[in-house]
């Protein structure tokens, strides 16, 4: 299959000051995702997986190196500019959910629906991730997994270019988490989106597309995986 | 340093500058506190030491003339320890360089040595020396006033003998710590003095010779006031007595006591406000703290601190937010105390006049403002103590959101989510919101307080000098004349129109009420000097019967139609009655009307004349001034323009000071509390507006969330204050009321404007302050970390 480039980056360094001591969470990373694709990163703490990711959805910005998202190079971008590209974009799921409590689900959804310029309706998007039952209730009234799917309906409600997940599944079990990789999936195959998924567990490679695997700050390696799996297949 | 002492402090160094809004108003509570409390006790404990060291006499009483051997009688009722008999005269002054007449009280001292009562405090000079005609001692504010010292000099007439006093001394008097001349509504003393002279002087001077026409009164601890003022009225009334009087009815001891009474009211209404609001305040920042460190204490617990230590390390921070309090609340009461002591020294006359720094008002203040907090912090403590360790290792369980029914989902649908998102986190915490509410509508009601009273005052400035007393001047003659005397005060130069009028001294009786007062005669056309009615139209006095002041119907429960006793005080005390026919408005005094002509038939000695209002031409008034200071018949004279201007100058000069002080005090009340309410609202909700960041709202939008709440509160509060506002305006102008002074209640709708504007500005500002920190709000750190 040939596929677009949607982000090219090169020699990403990110290097954070804490005090005295200077960080240098990125060394230098080198990738290219294409259009459509479920990405997985994959490697241990610290090894700059959640800093590449940031950098490229716009929440942080580069110490130096390149990061192209389709014709825009977002290594340049303002903040203003960043904003900007997040709200046209970007989805974000994270492993806390975020969701705001005073809003229920549905409204949660709305939040992005409102400013985005092409969106699916908030219940089309709750209904994508199995939720259209629980569209009234708050955030305190859902369980761990549901949250996480309103989060990634919400996500994916702007019908965003790029869904980035960082670790969506870490603080459930595997039950709700298979649930949510459905959602993922099922995502990626109806719409097509460009899915970049940041997970401390190495079997969830199997579902994907492309897997980079992070060292110090580095990519240290690409597999292209032929057959993906569904989440029910895969070993936990 | 124990470990815990050192979270302690890092944790208020970390929170200082909501800890130092905390402290700010705490500090108004203290300060406020020390302020009225110490006033209050200073210038009531400096009159009482005053009084003792100088003798103040408990019963007063005025004759036409007594002979000498009624004083000695007198000293014989059982009680009395002592009986000063003496002259009191009233003179016009001729000052070099004053145009304007000023007027003089000549009071009489003992030939040798001093008085028995109402001593003299000599500031400078000495006494008249026995003997010496033209020595005299005065008032030192006068002397002040005009340069004067030993050796100056100036001209009076004194009961018609143009004389011309030598200054020997400035002197203070138990008499006189306030010090009115006739006519005016503030003390004005270059126009009005207090001159002592030697007995003999004054009278020879007054045709008084072996008589007195003034008494006072010392009694012994236990005496029945009452008693010996019944004895007393008895033993004048051939004398031409008046009616004695205990100090409760002495001008300058009633001025004081008015002062006293607005102190006391101020001590209970404006601290309280302070510490309220702080005590809640308090509870805010502690909440919240306890909240964000639910972990911490969880963990401490499972360390095993137990809940006494966990309690006393946040009362701990507490206590020293509650220590900066107080030591600004210190300095600033007792700077304000000085500068309230020297309005004092300004206004009022003592010899010597301290702002007590006593221990005990620093320590109530201290103890009242600690235990405010700690109320305050009591709740949100006990939850820390009694918070489980496995409990409080776990995150809190999501805020419970509940959907407003079918009508709040319909008003829900018309606005955006950001803005359902303010208004849902509003309604979660609505005692908080409430209570944010509330001490931003306090901020407002005491700005309103503070701004309405100059409209109250214009009002009563319009209605007193251009309503009611339009005259240019009040003449009052030196004895009451014959009704003919009123021609040659048409015939001075310059004198466009006269009204006379006469003064009868009375004793009203309705039932068991009883009250002495003037009835003020004036012709029934009266142009001039007018009385109107509550709707402050001009009234025409009836041929028969009496027109009352509020205040004289109030106390004497006195209604249209009643018939009131009326005992002639000065004329043998004769009894006779008329009937109340109209109640009318009055600002100043304790008074009653009379149509002039049915006066004088209610009277036994016939027509008489007290004084006369004139209307001058003012291209003539150099002249027609020149003119009554000549007059030997003319005891004093009123200026209206002069009283006007000296009334507006005090005022101004008082109420500038005051909305000063008010502004400040509501400027840190809103600050603390917007600046609070925002900062923790900024922290609570720190992961939402991340989210939003993150979602791609502008920093602008994710602004307007925090901002939409703390401007639907603020206007919330804005009404309620105004309303608080109205309440304790009135309360003030309640707290005005007594037999000297009233002042009439009138809201005007700019208060409101400007307490509003203000207090939005301050919350403005505070709120600005937070909202520069969601400009920094650090994206990834907030959603990375677990609630």
């Amino acid at each position: 299959m040939d596929r677009n480039v949607i982000f090219e980056i090169k020699d990403l360094t990110k290097t954070y000051r804490t005090g005295d001591v200077e960080v240098h969470a990125l060394r230098g990373a080198n990738a290219v995702l294409y259009e459509g694709e479920l990405s997985v990163m994959l490697g241990p703490s610290g090894s700059g997986k959640s800093t590449f990711l940031n950098i490229i959805g716009g929440l942080d910005t580069a110490t130096s190196g390149h990061v192209r998202f389709k014709d825009l190079d977002i290594s340049k971008a303002s903040e203003a500019e960043l904003t900007q590209y997040r709200r046209r974009y970007v989805g974000f799921v994270f492993q806390f959910y975020n969701l705001i409590p005073s809003l229920t689900a549905c409204e949660n959804v709305a939040l992005v629906t409102e400013i985005s310029t092409n969106p699916m309706r908030p219940e089309e998007a709750l209904a994508l991730v199995g939720l259209d039952h629980r569209m009234d209730h708050f955030p305190s009234q859902m369980s761990g997994g549901e949250q996480q799917r309103v989060a990634i309906a919400r996500a994916i409600a702007k019908n965003p270019a790029v869904l980035l997940c960082d670790e969506p599944t870490g603080a459930l079990d595997s039950t709700t988490g298979r649930l949510v990789l459905e959602a993922l999936t099922t995502i990626n195959e109806e719409l097509g989106a460009t899915i970049a998924i940041i997970s401390h567990n190495a079997s969830i490679r199997q579902l994907a597309h492309r897997t980079f695997y992070f060292a110090d700050g580095e990519i240290v390696r690409e597999e292209v995986n032929k057959k993906q799996l569904t989440p029910a297949e895969i070993v936990w | 340093m124990r470990v815990l002492d050192k979270k302690l402090w890092r944790d208020f160094l970390r929170l200082w500058p909501q800890a130092l809004a905390v402290s700010l108003v705490l500090s108004c509570g203290v300060a406020t506190l020390i302020l009225s409390v110490g006033s209050y006790r200073s210038l009531d404990e400096t009159r009482q030491a005053y009084y003792e060291r100088y003798r103040f006499a408990s019963i007063f009483a005025s004759a036409t003339r007594a002979p000498l051997s009624v004083a000695r009688e007198i000293s014989h009722f059982s009680g009395v320890t002592a009986v000063e008999p003496r002259i009191v005269q009233s003179a016009l002054l001729d000052i070099p360089g004053m145009k304007e007449p000023a007027t003089g009280q000549v009071i009489s001292i003992p030939d040798y040595g001093k008085s028995l009562l109402n001593q003299l405090y000599i500031k400078e000079g000495r006494l008249p020396e026995a003997g010496k005609k033209d020595e005299i001692v005065v008032s030192a504010n006068f002397a002040e006033a005009h340069g004067f010292h030993p050796g100056s000099t100036f001209a009076a007439t004194v009961r018609g003998n143009r004389v011309n006093f030598q200054i020997v001394g400035l002197v203070l008097s138990p008499e006189f710590i306030y010090a009115l001349g006739p006519g005016d509504f503030v003390p004005d003393y270059r126009r009005f003095a207090v001159i002592w002279m030697r007995n003999q002087q004054l009278a020879d001077l007054t045709d008084q010779d072996g008589a007195f026409n003034s008494i006072s009164l010392s009694l012994l601890p236990g005496t029945s006031k009452d008693d010996i003022i019944q004895k007393l009225d008895q033993i004048l009334r051939p004398f031409g007595g008046t009616g004695a009087y205990g100090r409760k009815d002495q001008l300058s001891h009633a001025f004081l006591d008015s002062e006293l009474q607005q102190l006391s009211a101020m001590a209970k209404v404006i601290p309280p406000v302070f510490l309220f609001v702080s005590a809640f305040l308090v509870n805010m920042i502690l909440s919240r703290l306890i909240a964000l460190e639910r972990e911490q204490i969880g963990l401490l617990k499972a360390l095993g601190y137990g809940r006494w230590s966990i309690a006393g390390h946040y009362m701990k921070l507490v206590l020293i937010i509650v220590a900066f309090g107080v030591a600004i609340g210190f300095a600033a009461g007792t700077w304000l105390g000085n500068g309230m002591t020297r309005l004092y020294a300004e206004f009022f006359n003592f010899p010597f006049l301290v702002f007590r720094r006593s221990l005990d008002v620093y320590a109530l203040a201290a103890g009242v403002t600690v235990t405010a907090a700690l109320l305050g912090a009591f709740k949100s403590v006990q939850a820390a103590a009694a918070l489980p360790p496995a409990a409080a290792m776990r995150p809190a369980s999501p805020p419970q959101y509940r959907r407003a029914g079918a009508l709040g989902q319909t008003i829900s649908n018309m606005f955006s989510q950001l803005s359902v998102m303010s208004v849902r986190h509003m309604t979660r915490w609505p005692i908080r919101s409430g209570m944010t509410m509330l001490g931003s509508s306090l901020a407002v009601a005491l700005l309103v307080t503070a701004l309405f009273i100059s409209g109250s005052v214009n009002t009563m400035i319009d209605i007193l000098f251009f309503q009611t007393e339009r005259q240019d001047a009040t003449i009052t003659f030196s004895t009451p004349l014959s009704p003919s005397a009123v021609f040659a005060m048409k015939r001075l130069p310059g004198v466009l129109s006269v009204e006379p009028f006469r003064v009868v001294s009375v004793e009203l009786t309705n039932g068991s009420r009883k009250r002495r007062l003037t009835i003020t005669g004036k012709p029934n056309d009266m142009r001039l000097s007018r009385v109107l009615d509550q709707d402050l139209n001009p009234v025409e006095l009836p041929s028969s019967g009496l027109i009352l002041t509020e205040r004289v119907a109030h106390q004497l429960d006195a209604r249209r139609g009643d018939i009131l006793d009326i005992k002639l005080l000065g004329e043998g005390w004769y009894d006779t009655k008329a009937p109340v026919v109209d109640v009318v408005q009055s600002f100043v005094g304790l008074g009653a009307y009379m149509d002039l002509a049915a006066l004088d038939k209610l009277s036994r000695i016939g027509p008489r004349r007290s004084g006369v209002y004139v209307e001058i031409d003012t291209a003539k008034l150099d002249e027609t001034y020149k003119a009554i200071k000549a007059l030997p018949a003319v005891a004093s004279i009123a200026l209206q323009s002069t009283a006007l201007q000296k009334f507006r100058e005090t005022l101004e000069k008082n109420i500038s000071t005051m909305t000063t002080v008010y502004i400040v005090l509501a400027v840190i009340i809103a600050f603390g509390v917007v600046y609070n309410s925002a900062r923790i609202q900024l922290s609570e909700r720190a992961r939402e507006l991340a989210s939003l960041r993150v979602l791609g709202f502008t920093k602008r939008e994710v602004s307007s969330v925090l901002i939409i709440e703390l401007v639907v509160i603020a206007l919330l509060a804005q009404p309620l204050g105004w309303l608080l506002g109205y309440g304790l305006a009135w309360a003030v102008i309640s707290g005005f009321q007594n037999d000297l002074f009233r002042m009439p209640f009138v809201m005007e709708t700019a208060a409101f404007g400007w307490a509003s504007i203000i207090v939005l500005t301050a919350s403005a500002v505070s709120a600005l302050i937070v909202l520069a920190r969601v400009q920094n709000l650090d994206m990834i750190r907030v959603l990375k970390t677990k609630e």
